[in-house]
C-alpha cells in the first residue's frame, strides 16, 4: 500500500520525479570520475554514457522508442530531455557568449554547415551504395539520415521513399548522434577542439543538436554556445539540399 | 527580479523559433532552419546592450545563469530518453554510415579550424 502511494506521488510528479533522479545520476558520475578515473574522464560524459545505456536498458524492457521514459515512473525524464527544455538550456548557455568569437568565425561557420551537410550525404551514400542499393531515392534518403535523423525522415517523404528505407536512415542519424555524444570528448585534443572558433565549426560538420550538446558538454561546457549555435542551422540546410539538389546529383549518377 | 531573466531567455527562445519556422516555410522545407541559433544571438545581443539603459541587474542574470546551469543535466536526461535499442539493432549499414559520417567530420574540423579569415576583417559591419 505505501509502495502504491509512493509510486503514485511520483508518477503525478513526474518532472520533479526527474530532477531526482537525473540529480541522482549526475551524482554518482561524477563520483565515478573523480574516484575511478580521478578526473581524466569528465563526469558529465560519464553521465550522458550512463544515460544512454540505462535508455537501452530502457528500450530492450519497454519495448519503446523513448528509452527509459518509457517507464511511467521516469516519464518525466522524457519532459525533462525533450526539445523544449534541451533547446531552452542551449538558449540561456549563449548568455555571456563572445560575440566577437562568432564574428570572426561567421564565413568559416556558415561553410561548415553546408560542407558538413554534404560531406555526410556523400558518406553515407557510399555507404549505401556499397551495401547494395541502387535507387536513387533510397540513397538520398540514408545519404540524408547520415546527416541527421530528422533529415533523413524529411528527405525520404519528400520523395516517396519506403518506411525501410527511412528507418534506416532514422537508424544512420541515431547513430551518429550517439557516436557524437560519447565519441567527441576523446578525440577533442586531436582535433583541436579548444576554442569557441573550433567549436563554431564543429557544430557546422557534425550538425546533430543532441550530439554536439552532448559532445560539448562532455568535452568543455564553455564551448557549447559555439557549437550548439552553427548546429541549430545544419538541419534545415540538410532538409533545404538533400531532397534537392543531393538528390538531382545522385540521380544524375544512377 | 529572477523572473526578468527567464522572461527574457522565454521570449528570445520563442521569437528565434517562430523566425526559424517562418524562415523554413519561406525555403519550402519541412524544418525550423536555425531557430535555435537565432534565439542564441538575439539573447547574445539584447544582453550586450549594457551601455544603455537597458542593462541586466544580477538577480535577472541569475535566471538566465540558472538554466545555463541546468544544460548538462538536461543533455543527460536526453541521453537517457534517445532510442538507443533502433541504432544498434538495425543492422550494419545504419550504423556503419552513421560512424563514417561522424569519422569525416571529425577529420574535418582542424582543415576548417586554420582558416581564419582577415583576422575580424570578415563580418565586421
Amino acid at each position: 500500500m505505501i509502495l502504491d502511494a509512493l509510486s503514485e506521488v511520483l508518477v503525478k510528479n513526474g518532472l520533479v520525479t526527474a530532477f531526482v533522479f537525473v540529480g541522482a545520476l549526475v551524482w554518482i558520475s561524477y563520483e565515478l570520475s573523480a574516484r575511478l578515473s580521478r578526473g581524466h574522464i569528465h563526469g558529465s560524459a560519464i553521465a550522458i554514457a550512463l544515460g544512454l545505456v540505462l535508455a537501452w536498458v530502457g528500450g530492450s524492457m519497454t519495448g519503446g522508442s523513448q528509452g527509459l521514459a518509457d517507464f511511467s515512473l521516469l516519464a518525466g525524464v522524457g519532459v525533462m530531455g525533450g526539445a523544449m527544455f534541451r533547446d531552452f538550456a542551449i538558449v540561456a548557455t549563449a548568455f555571456g557568449a563572445d560575440i566577437n568569437a562568432l564574428k570572426k568565425a561567421g564565413f568559416v561557420a556558415a561553410a561548415s554547415v553546408v560542407i558538413g551537410v554534404v560531406l555526410s550525404f556523400v558518406v553515407g551514400s557510399i555507404v549505401a551504395v556499397s551495401f547494395g542499393y541502387t535507387d536513387p531515392i533510397a540513397i538520398s534518403t540514408i545519404g540524408a539520415g547520415a546527416a541527421t535523423y530528422i533529415v533523413g525522415p524529411v528527405t525520404g517523404t519528400a520523395l516517396g521513399a519506403g518506411s525501410d528505407i527511412i528507418a534506416l536512415s532514422v537508424a544512420a542519424g541515431l547513430t551518429k548522434s550517439v557516436l557524437v555524444m560519447v565519441g567527441t570528448p576523446f578525440v577533442a585534443p586531436r582535433i583541436g577542439l579548444n576554442s569557441p572558433h573550433a567549436a563554431l565549426i564543429y557544430g557546422g560538420l557534425m550538425g546533430t543538436t543532441s550530439g554536439v550538446a552532448g559532445g560539448l558538454a562532455a568535452t568543455d561546457p564553455r564551448l557549447v554556445p559555439y557549437g550548439a549555435m552553427t548546429a541549430t542551422f545544419y538541419t534545415g540546410v540538410g532538409c533545404l539540399l538533400a531532397p534537392s539538389v543531393l538528390f538531382l546529383i545522385v540521380r544524375a549518377i544512377f | 527580479m529572477v523572473i526578468y531573466g527567464v522572461a527574457l531567455l522565454s521570449f528570445c527562445m520563442l521569437v528565434g523559433v517562430f523566425v526559424g519556422d517562418v524562415l523554413g516555410e519561406l525555403i519550402g522545407v519541412q524544418a525550423n532552419v536555425g531557430g535555435v541559433g537565432i534565439a542564441m544571438l538575439l539573447l547574445i545581443i539584447l544582453s550586450n546592450l549594457s551601455h544603455h539603459q537597458f542593462r541586466l541587474s544580477a538577480p535577472t542574470e541569475k535566471g538566465v545563469n540558472f538554466w545555463s546551469a541546468m544544460y548538462i543535466p538536461i543533455v543527460v536526461a536526453m541521453a537517457a530518453k534517445q532510442n538507443v535499442i533502433a541504432a544498434v539493432s538495425s543492422g550494419w549499414m545504419a550504423i556503419i554510415a552513421g560512424v563514417a559520417a561522424v569519422a569525416v567530420s571529425f577529420a574535418m574540423i582542424p582543415l576548417l579550424d586554420k582558416i581564419h579569415i582577415g583576422e575580424g576583417g570578415h563580418g565586421d559591419s
